[in-house]
């Protein structure tokens, strides 16, 4: 491709290889990965695919959970690894535009000096784009209290398949006409490719109270869930871990937590100094209630740091326990947590599968990861997807959904017909060809796809 | 998830087609499982923040040693040798990676499969036998060379050989090389065989003398044993100790390294010490891992698993101890950079600040990205000099926006990059090994 010159294509079939996976399960081989500069090295590209019939899948640092950067129909890879440059810091109008491929984490420190930060934070933020982050409105541990990414975005630059390029919104929060930054967000790269991003920053608060509190069943971790709700605290944030999902991170941190628990709350509360240490007297008391069997509040940042560096990095630190995992991610209603982590449970158990747990509780948002090791039981993966199938048919059935935060991707888009009529997926149909009517911009996502949901018989579940 | 709904999953080429890895140094499949493709290693890899791209990058990496298992890439691809020896074996990934992944032994072992699955080229051939045969295990020609280095820097000779870089490739090496000689005039006075603890003795430590080190940082050896001394422990330097074969290993030398790691196992037995203290964080680092270089030797596996666990760096170990002399202030601002192979590869962080901490009326300041390569990374500023000029840069930048007009740390290879960086941009800054540091320090009080 000579569309944008030396340097900015890999071709090569060996250097390829590496272009094949992202954070998830899912794996398919790219025809061409470009590595794009500007808008408008983006919009050329997109140009000639357009011309040439060829799909475009955007790619951010690809820690993407639901195969979202994976060229499952082949075409081109599009990086935004070069595009990770931030334009702009407004600190009078808390605001900051920035390119796709800033790193979330780059853009908190960045702004700290200013004495704010951008609020979501998943817990892959040390190495995830903002791109990223726009396209699964993702969420995290401190999304709690504040909201998720479409929250905290009012503006975008975007090119569209055909080589379009827009603008969507801007500094304002409110803008005339149809929402389409709101719309743009979480679309998955299905939509096209964003290429500036105009965030909210927020100053951060004046100081924080962090309790870890161990429980002896996740029962009584859970119902100390709700009750923290229903009392009214509202925490900054609240983490949940089951004993398996304790063991991986206490070995990968070293932070003290406490492993012969079966299950475990990290509680933050922040704000104005005043009136945090009620709120935490009041979060243990909660905790006390519903049978803690240990409390223990974080006494310096340090303390603090390596606790929250345990929990955000217990996806990665499954490796530790089994070469590969699985991860879904259902809502709930979380008056059902109980009831509901128990058939998450259940539903890996009766296959055989081990199954550790670490969720974003207060939001009531599952995470069950399913480890196995491929090499020696190569029908885990299929085993997983069914439990999977069946964890995410209780979270609809409970009155939640399919995705909290790590989009539907290549998947769960054989599973959005657990969720949607067929009307509403056509309606989403109908956004969708609007903006990309040839259907290049990240195919094989999202909708689920004939040929290759054939073998889901979702009636048998519903 | 490809294979089950029959989307297309990643083409399979015939296995046959490929070299698979030709001995049992290659990186292991078990290594290689843990690693969960999650991407949290991204942001922290030197290469990948300048190169951009995930074959440089260490899941990249890593992916890339698995399909040479998977058959699908052969262990003698030019792609596969590029995109491994791109790395600076800095282990910046490692200390990310919640998952616990060992790179530096998955990069070692992939390296040492390209060195045994491709004959080098004639001129790779003679290059690799003068630094790693011919002078490195050698003291005695190692500091002719850096006496000789010494004198035609002083000469100018590298000005000449960067004239005549523009021509030839050799040329260009050269000069690089002697870009590296420190300013100081090479000391290879001899150390006492043995330095009396001050005092009632603490402990008996074996100096391991290094190769470099001994032929240009002799003054800091005869330092380290003067601050060992004083405090209460007596240091021995024992004759038939050789380089400890980081840079073979570095370069996949194995069976190179795996020579003088017995030699140095056998020497520093015989001399019985307490502990084995070494001042430079590559030669530690390598020493550490030597029951690993030898697992698969049942003679020598137990023997070099002990060994190494009495092998300590000099900042890990007087921080251990405790400093039973309190040092004499150095009025001066200083900042520190953590060496790669003692933060990533050695796991050492705060020894080295508290020692720095313990020296009156200095002033510390933090180094943005003091966790980063500075480009050095063994014979990188030779072998991939722009890569390694760009590093060094970033760093000098960093540097000088701290106003410190001391930098400290604590391996011979980053203060001689340092130094030769900050040469022409902040000539006034100097750059020091901690443990001169502290010596002076001594000297002070
Ligand atoms: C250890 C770990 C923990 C995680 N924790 C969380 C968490 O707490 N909360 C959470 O929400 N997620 C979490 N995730 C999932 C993932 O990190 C997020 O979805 C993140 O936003 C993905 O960003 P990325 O840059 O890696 O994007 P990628 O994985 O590269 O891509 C994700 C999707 O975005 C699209 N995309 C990327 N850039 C652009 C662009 N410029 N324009 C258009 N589309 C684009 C891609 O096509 C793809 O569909 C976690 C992942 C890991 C590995
Ligand atoms: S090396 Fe570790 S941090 Fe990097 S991708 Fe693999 S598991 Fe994740
Ligand atoms: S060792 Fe350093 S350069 Fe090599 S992959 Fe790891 S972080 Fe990158």
């Amino acid at each position: 491709m000579d569309v944008l010159g030396r340097g900015k294509v890999v071709a090569t079939r060996e250097d390829m290889l590496t272009y094949e996976y992202d954070g998830s399960a899912d794996t398919a081989s790219p025809d061409a990965v470009v590595l794009p500069e500007t808008t408008a090295d983006v919009a050329a590209v997109a140009r000639f695919c357009h011309e040439h019939g060829v799909p475009i899948v955007p790619r951010g640092a690809g820690t993407g959970l639901s195969g979202g950067a994976i060229p499952v129909e082949g075409g081109v890879v599009m990086s935004f690894a070069r595009m990770a440059r931030i334009l702009e810091i407004d600190v009078p109008n808390l605001r900051a535009v920035v390119q796709p491929g800033v790193v979330n984490l780059h853009l908190s420190t960045a702004v700290a000096p200013h004495g704010l930060y951008f609020v979501p934070d998943p817990s892959s933020q040390k190495a995830c784009t903002l791109g990223g982050n726009v396209a699964e409105n993702s969420g995290g541990p401190h999304t709690l209290a504040y909201g998720v990414t479409t929250n905290h975005v009012t503006g975008l630059e975007i090119v569209l398949s055909d080589g379009t390029i827009a603008r969507l919104g801007g500094k304002a929060v409110e803008d005339e006409g149809y929402d389409l930054v709101g719309t743009f967000v979480g679309s998955e790269g299905t939509l096209g490719m964003v290429t500036e991003i105009t965030v909210k920053l927020t100053p951060l608060a004046e100081d924080r109270r962090t309790v870890l509190a161990a429980f002896t069943t996740m029962d009584q971790a859970s119902e100390t869930v709700s009750a923290i709700i229903a009392s009214g605290v509202v925490p900054a944030a609240i983490e949940m871990m089951d004993n398996l999902s304790t063991q991986a991170v206490e070995e990968s941190v070293h932070a003290g937590y406490p492993l012969d628990a079966g299950g475990i709350l990290l509680v933050e509360v922040e704000g104005v100094r005043d009136g945090l240490e009620d709120a935490r007297e009041r979060i243990e008391a909660i905790c006390r209630a519903n049978g803690a069997s240990s409390l223990r509040l974080a006494a310096t940042a340090l303390e603090r740091e390596k606790l929250w560096a345990g929990r955000k990095g217990a996806f990665a630190a499954m490796g530790r326990l089994a070469p590969d995992y699985y991860v879904q991610d259902g809502v709930i209603p979380r008056t059902r947590l109980p009831e509901i982590l128990r058939r998450v449970n259940e539903a890996a158990a009766s296959r055989g599968l081990r199954i550790a747990n670490v969720f974003h509780a207060g939001d009531g948002n599952l995470h069950p990861l399913i480890v196995f090791d491929l090499r020696k039981e190569p029908d885990a993966l299929r085993r997983a997807q069914e439990a999977g199938l069946e964890i995410l048919a209780a979270c609809v059935e409970a009155g939640g959904s399919i995705t909290g935060e790590h989009g539907v991707g290549m998947e769960k888009n054989c599973f959005m017909p657990l969720q949607f009529r067929p009307d509403d997926l056509a309606a989403m149909r109908r956004v969708k060809d609007a903006f990309d009517p040839a259907g290049l911009a990240n195919p094989g996502k999202v909708f689920p796809t004939p040929s290759r949901c054939r073998e889901f018989s979702l009636g048998a579940v519903r | 998830m490809g294979g089950l709904r029959g989307g297309q999953p990643p083409s399979t080429v015939a296995p046959l087609a490929f070299l698979p890895y030709p001995n049992a140094d290659a990186p292991s499949e078990d290594l290689i499982a843990r690693c969960v493709h999650c991407g949290l290693c991204l942001p922290t890899c030197p290469t990948f923040a300048v190169l951009g791209v995930e074959m440089d990058s260490p899941r990249g990496r890593i992916r890339l040693m698995k399909n040479v298992w998977e058959g699908r890439l052969g262990a003698d691809a030019a792609a596969f040798d590029d995109h491994m020896n791109t790395c600076l074996d800095c282990r910046a990934c490692e200390t990310a990676c919640p998952s616990g992944v060992e790179f530096g032994k998955l990069v070692e072992g992939a390296r040492s499969q390209i060195v045994a699955a491709r004959n080098a080229s004639l001129g790779e051939r003679v290059i690799r036998f003068v630094a790693l045969d011919a002078l490195l295990p050698h003291r005695r020609a190692l500091a002719a060379f850096a006496r000789f280095s010494y004198l035609s820097k002083r000469l100018g000779a590298g000005a000449a050989l960067r004239a005549i870089g523009t021509v030839s490739h050799a040329a260009r090496r050269l000069a690089g090389l002697l870009e590296l000689v420190p300013d100081q005039a090479p000391t290879s006075e001899g150390l006492p065989r043995t330095v009396a603890a001050h005092g009632t003795r603490r402990a008996r430590a074996a100096l391991f003398g290094g190769c470099v080190q001994r032929a240009v940082f002799g003054a800091t050896n005869a330092a380290t044993a003067r601050v060992l001394a004083r405090n209460g422990v007596e240091v021995t330097v024992i004759e038939d100790q050789t380089c400890c074969g980081a840079l073979h290993a570095h370069a996949g030398e194995r069976d190179g390294a795996r020579a003088l790691a017995r030699r140095n196992i056998a020497a520093f037995e015989r001399a019985g010490a307490d502990v084995v203290v070494v001042n430079a964080a590559g030669c530690g680092a390598a020493l550490k891992e030597y029951g690993w270089l030898l697992k698969d030797d049942p003679a020598w596996h137990d023997r070099a698993a002990r060994f190494a666990s009495t092998v300590r760096d000099a900042t890990e170990y007087l921080a251990e101890i405790g400093l039973r002399e309190k040092p004499g202030p150095v009025r001066a601002k200083a900042t520190y950079d953590d060496p790669c192979h003692l933060l990533h590869g050695q796991k050492v962080r705060e020894q080295p600040r508290a020692l720095l901490a313990a020296i009156p009326e200095l002033t510390v300041v933090p180094l943005v990205e003091a966790d980063w390569c500075c480009g050095s990374a063994g014979t990188y500023n030779v072998t991939r000099p722009e890569l390694s000029r760009q590093l060094l840069e970033r760093k000098v930048g960093h540097i000088k926006s701290t106003g410190a007009e001391l930098v400290v740390t604590a391996n011979p290879g980053c203060l001689m990059q340092i130094q030769s960086g900050l040469r022409r941009e902040a000539p006034a800054v100097r750059v020091v090994h901690l443990i001169d540091l502290l010596d002076e320090a001594y000297g002070a009080s």
